[in-house]
């Protein structure tokens, strides 16, 4: 049996003037993961976004949202998901119960029902003390928590979030991981884009990262780190005198190269178990050594390694 | 856990969508100033300033001023639809309006009927400031409402056109400017504040073709016979007319940006 894709991006290209934004980009959501698009400022994700969210117009390729196309069946796929913008994409000028009721009542439900989803996601939100204060009073996490709250209206199964913790303080932050761990138990699929790598390394099950409009590698963050290579390995030498044998050393213990920088040596290892020969290698010949560090890979070392900066 | 819903129609959308821009006014009243403010200071300043000049008193003036402030109000009245659209769509509300399975005309309808409110309190001050000053027109009260309603549906019509250049706009800055000059050629360049006789031929030329004189000439003639013109209805048409061509453009702007 088949399980239908949650989205699913065939082609997907758009240019803006001259300039290709979104180059040719497909792959696929499963139901029930997060999906996480990763990538510099301007490599394409807001605009990959937009498109998938019906926002804008693809110049080629396709997005079907359970199944639905976006452009035939517009108003069907608009149906089956939530949007959390980039730019909190709520109305400053009334307050937050206001806001709930009146895209609640947009979504469609009744006045009697809207009322009682609007206490229940005030309620869920933590947002009850405030609801009736006027929204430029609000700090930027409650206006954030606000527009996620009106992007669940409707329970969707499929939640866009478009950055959604940038410029948030990390204890926000944090609250706002934590609110989306829970839709995910709740069974939510989720798509992100951030350009924050913690971020995308806690949350996401899968990543696609994007630089300059194009795919330019897709796996779950695990994936990712082992094709930039395994465990890093680092220690200093204590005794300048040593260093080169311990080079030596350590050059026969692993197939990768060793870096030297002053009395620093590290060299990646493919496998954790290699640190033992090593340790005692090292213990034998008497070199003594300190600030020794075992570092997994961190998607920081991916996004540089894959994505060209522009500066 | 399923909510439940019904594709809302279009009606229902539009009418929740001008709910939502009456309790933006109702949060920030000062956005009524400009419809309050002006009618009453361009009423008092022509009329005290230019009625004895271009009437021979403050009196005689009035029949003339009264319509005239009434229709530049509604122009200008009608030209902040234009900016609050473009505001609207700056701030990203609007993608989340586009982003949900509704009828696409509704975030602007309901814009465009939330704004009747505007032109209602700016057809009150204005009527009610000449009145104070001493306008007394010789008809019913019900040809009041007629004119009143008349100068709002002109006003509405308006609306969509000024809608339009706010989608089109780059900012709400460029939209503001463009409804100022727009508001200040069209009212100064009509019949609005002096007899167009008065004019020299260019110019009169263009007061007649400027649609403001069309209907302040309406309005006038409406409040001097107490009865229903001929300008009367070419107004109505005209309005209606404005509506049926702009109002597609409009939501085509608006699917399109």
């Amino acid at each position: 049996m088949t399980t239908i894709n949650a989205i699913e991006v065939s082609h997907l290209t758009k240019r803006f003037a001259q300039k290709t934004v979104v180059d040719d980009i497909s792959f696929s959501v499963k139901p029930g993961e997060v999906f996480g698009l990763l990538g510099p400022n301007g490599a394409g994700k807001t605009t990959t976004l937009r498109m998938m969210t019906t926002l804008l117009k693809a110049d080629a390729g396709q997005v079907k949202i359970f199944g639905h196309d976006t452009v035939k069946e517009g108003r069907l796929a608009r149906s089956m998901f939530g949007l959390t913008g980039q730019y909190a994409s709520v109305d400053e000028d009334i307050s937050a119960r206001e806001n709930l009721m009146i895209f609640s009542r947009l979504n469609g439900l009744s006045r009697q029902d809207a009322k009682a989803r609007t206490a229940e996601l005030l309620t869920e939100f933590s947002l009850e003390n405030s609801a009736d204060k006027a929204l430029k009073n609000f700090s930027g996490g409650m206006r954030r928590r606000l527009d996620l709250a009106v992007s669940l209206i409707t329970r969707p199964a499929l939640i866009f979030l478009d950055e959604p913790t940038t410029g948030l303080d990390p204890r926000t932050r944090t609250q706002m991981w934590t609110t989306i761990r829970k839709l995910v138990q709740e069974g939510s699929t989720i798509v992100l884009t951030t350009q924050y790598l913690d971020e995308a390394d806690q949350l996401a099950d899968h990543l696609a990262v994007i630089d300059h409009g194009k795919v330019v590698k897709m796996g779950t963050p695990a994936e990712l780190k082992q094709q930039i290579g395994g465990t890093k390995l680092a220690f200093t030498v204590n005794d300048q005198t040593q260093v080169a044998q311990a080079f030596k050393l350590l050059g026969a213990q692993v197939t990768s190269a060793v870096q030297q920088t002053g009395q620093q040596l590290s060299v990646s290892l493919k496998q954790i178990t290699q640190l033992t020969p090593i340790l005692s290698a090292l213990t034998q010949a008497k070199i003594t050594i300190s600030q020794l560090s075992v570092q997994e890979p961190s998607l920081d070392d991916v996004f540089m390694n894959l994505t060209v900066g522009k500066n | 856990m399923e909510v439940q819903t019904h594709s809302g129609n279009v009606l229902m959308n539009t009418a929740t969508m001008a709910y939502r821009n009456l309790l933006k006014t109702v949060h920030n009243p000062d956005q009524f100033m400009d419809v309050i403010v002006q009618p009453v200071m361009f009423m008092l300043m022509f009329t005290y300033l230019f009625g004895g000049a271009i009437a021979g008193g403050v009196q005689a003036y009035l029949p003339t001023i009264v319509p005239g402030i009434l229709i530049q109000t509604m122009l200008s009245a009608s030209s902040g639809s234009g900016a609050q659209i473009r505001e609207d769509l700056d701030s990203g509300v609007f993608d989340r309006f586009k982003s949900l399975p509704m009828a696409h005309i509704a975030p602007l309808a309901g814009q465009l009927f939330g704004d009747i409110l505007r032109l209602v309190i700016a057809t009150i001050t204005s009527l009610t400031t000449g009145y104070l000053i001493g306008w007394r027109p010789d008809v019913s009260f019900g040809w009041i409402i007629v004119i009143g309603l008349l100068a709002i549906l002109t006003g509405w019509a308006l609306s969509w056109l000024f809608a339009l250049v706010g989608l089109l706009a780059k900012s709400a800055g460029t939209v503001q400017s463009f409804s100022l000059i727009t508001m200040l050629a069209l009212s100064f360049m009509s019949n609005a504040f002096v007899p167009l006789k008065s004019l020299t031929k260019p110019l009169r030329v263009i007061a007649n073709f400027n649609p403001v004189t069309y209907v302040i000439t309406a309005i006038r003639q409406i409040l001097a016979t107490g009865s229903w013109t001929h300008e009367a209805l070419l107004v109505l048409g005209f309005d209606i007319l404005i509506v049926a061509i702009f109002a597609p453009l409009t939501v085509w702007a608006y699917d399109r940006n």
